[in-house]
């Protein structure tokens, strides 16, 4: 089914085009303003050139120190929650019941934590999780074993990472039931006919079917997590001393809590030009892959 | 057929970790603050309803649900319809810039809700929406309306072609045809996407709380500032807390056979 080409099409775009240009231009504008001038209050700016965007990049300044810091540890963040969900939500979608209520109603479990406003999931699991009063903190305690999210760095990173792993596994999960969802009942007596084990199964029909949701699902976590910031904001407040201190939080910090404009601006164009090139790279395997398609449905 | 050994044990394992901790916050919400603080109790020994009925008569409380729910419903009539059509030019037309123009939608709902934060807070004072509930529906517009787009467009690219085709030489005009054929028929994707408007609006606290500071001031913003000013009051903040679960709860019920698809985007 190729698509005509139209260019009065505009018109049916051009109420999206500008609620979110008004959304998103006029405001970068100001961002691009700001990151190019200083300012010492009152309203009076200098031009200051490039001069935030070389700071930034500088890691022996203090500006650019805590960038690279921040960035570093929410990479990291990133990394360790991808390495642990994506697989963990495709076990969970491959465990899902097959048929009865059972189904609805693990859905509806599964989706909950997803509609859980994000200040909430960081107050349950700060409750959940404190020594005193939460029931995490205080069977970890009365088992010997030392946990205090708040003093410890260690165990504050466990915490926000069991609580995104909490928050976000379900998503993946209920991506990836999407994708098996969609695999007709013949492959699998093909599969049995072949004689096929079980992990064959997996790798050859279901884990290839699942390729598109997946991609999907690995684009919204990198780049949910890697803007992540109430969570952990709730619950460690970035700390303790600068431990959980993703870029959202040094960002925000640095523009709302300091008022130091021109960096907090360089800072986003930075933040969000990095987004832009994985985002790019993201849409590009996906539309490739989106091409390739109908060729495999076409086969089948 | 797609099961693997041990499946009850897993799901059964994984749906007690979600809801351990909420179960906790419920627990809390039931309990005084004295029980809170001095024992270890796992259910209420004494249960109260003494924190939900302060919700439910302090204004300066229960006025954060109101704006909460008027933000996110402002937001998701303007998402859906500002996306409508859009969806449906991207799924059936070629136009000058339509693959750019969709990457640029799409690197919008990527964009970190911080870096927005100042620039939105200058934008809203500058023409007066600040601390209203207009504000906070619009700058939700700019992770929203693509999402809604996304999700459309999938949606619309499962309706045949034909269709469109038979009803214009039945001779419908664009405009009736939209309202009377198509939005009908994709009325269940119509659905998923004003779920998903509504979920991403209703968990967002950053920018809902920077755009606010009186008289619109959101749920989320309440619980932040009211439970850190009078020391910590466990017992109403879980309150609060499992009163701001409840609306999504509700809304995955009308929309549970239609959510593993809607997590794809319509693109499964």
């Amino acid at each position: 089914m190729e698509k005509t080409v139209n260019q009065k099409a505009w018109f049916l775009v051009l109420p999206v085009f500008l609620v979110v240009a008004f959304s998103a231009i006029i405001p970068m504008m100001t961002v691009v303003n700001y990151s190019l001038q200083d300012t010492f209050g009152n309203n009076q700016f200098f031009w200051n050139g490039v001069g935030w965007f070389k700071e930034l990049l500088d890691p022996s300044t203090d500006l650019g120190g805590r960038f690279l810091a921040s960035l570093g540890r929410n990479l990291i963040f990133s990394a360790i929650i991808l390495a642990i969900e994506v697989p963990l939500g495709i076990v969970i979608a491959l465990s899902m019941p097959r048929t009865g209520w059972q189904v609805a109603a693990c859905l509806v479990i599964l989706a909950l934590p997803l509609l859980i406003p994000w200040n909430v999931v960081g107050t349950i699991w700060q409750i959940f999780g404190r020594p005193d009063i939460g029931l995490l903190g205080y069977t970890l305690n009365s088992l010997g074993i030392e946990y205090n999210y708040v003093s410890n760095a260690f165990d504050a990173w466990a915490t926000v990472i069991v609580m995104d792993v909490w928050h976000w596994t379900s998503l993946v999960a209920l991506l990836c039931y999407a994708g098996l969802k969609s695999i007709p009942d013949a492959y699998y007596q093909a599969a049995q006919i072949d004689g096929a084990s079980r992990w064959a199964v997996f790798t050859a029909i279901q884990l290839p079917k699942m390729n598109r949701v997946l991609l999907i699902a690995v684009l919204l976590r990198f780049m949910d997590s890697f803007m992540i910031y109430t969570e952990p904001f709730v619950v460690t407040g970035g700390g303790p001393g600068n431990s959980t201190t993703f870029i959202s939080i040094e960002l925000v910090k640095i523009a709302l809590g300091q008022f130091d404009l021109g960096k907090a601006a360089a800072m986003s164009l930075v933040y969000n030009l990095i987004i832009l090139i994985v985002c790019w790279v993201f849409y590009t395997v996906m539309t490739n892959a989106g091409a390739a398609r109908p060729v495999k449905e076409g086969a089948k | 057929m797609h099961s693997i050994p041990g499946r009850r044990i897993i799901i059964s394992l994984f749906l007690v970790f979600l809801l351990l901790p909420i179960y906790w916050l419920v627990n809390m919400s039931f309990k005084t603050n004295d029980e809170i603080v001095s024992t270890m109790t796992l259910w209420p020994h004494h249960p109260t309803l003494a924190h939900y009925t302060r919700i439910f008569t302090d204004e300066s409380w229960y006025s954060g649900y109101i704006n909460s729910l008027k933000y996110v419903i402002i937001n998701t009539v303007i998402s859906i319809s500002v996306a409508l059509p859009a969806a449906y030019a991207f799924s059936r037309y070629r136009f000058l810039g339509d693959k750019h123009l969709f990457f640029w939608l799409l690197s919008n709902r990527m964009a970190p809700a911080a870096v927005y934060a100042l620039p939105f807070f200058n934008l809203y004072s500058a023409i007066g929406l600040f601390d209203t509930p207009w504000a906070v529906a619009l700058a939700h517009c700019i992770f929203n309306v693509p999402l809604a787009v996304w999700i459309l467009e999938g949606f619309v690219s499962g309706v045949p072609r034909e269709i469109d085709e038979t009803a214009f030489l039945d001779g419908y005009s664009f405009p009736r045809f939209f309202v009377k054929i198509l939005v009908p028929l994709i009325s269940s994707g119509i659905g998923v996407a004003a779920f998903f408007c509504f979920m991403f609006s209703w968990v967002e606290l950053l920018l809902a709380r920077t755009l606010t500071s009186v008289d619109a001031k959101p749920i989320s913003a309440v619980m932040t500032r009211t439970v850190s000013a009078a020391g910590m009051d466990w017992g109403l903040l879980s309150a609060a807390g499992v009163l701001t679960i409840i609306p999504g709860a509700l809304v995955i019920w009308f929309v549970r056979n239609y959510i593993a698809r809607g997590f794809a985007l319509g693109r499964v």
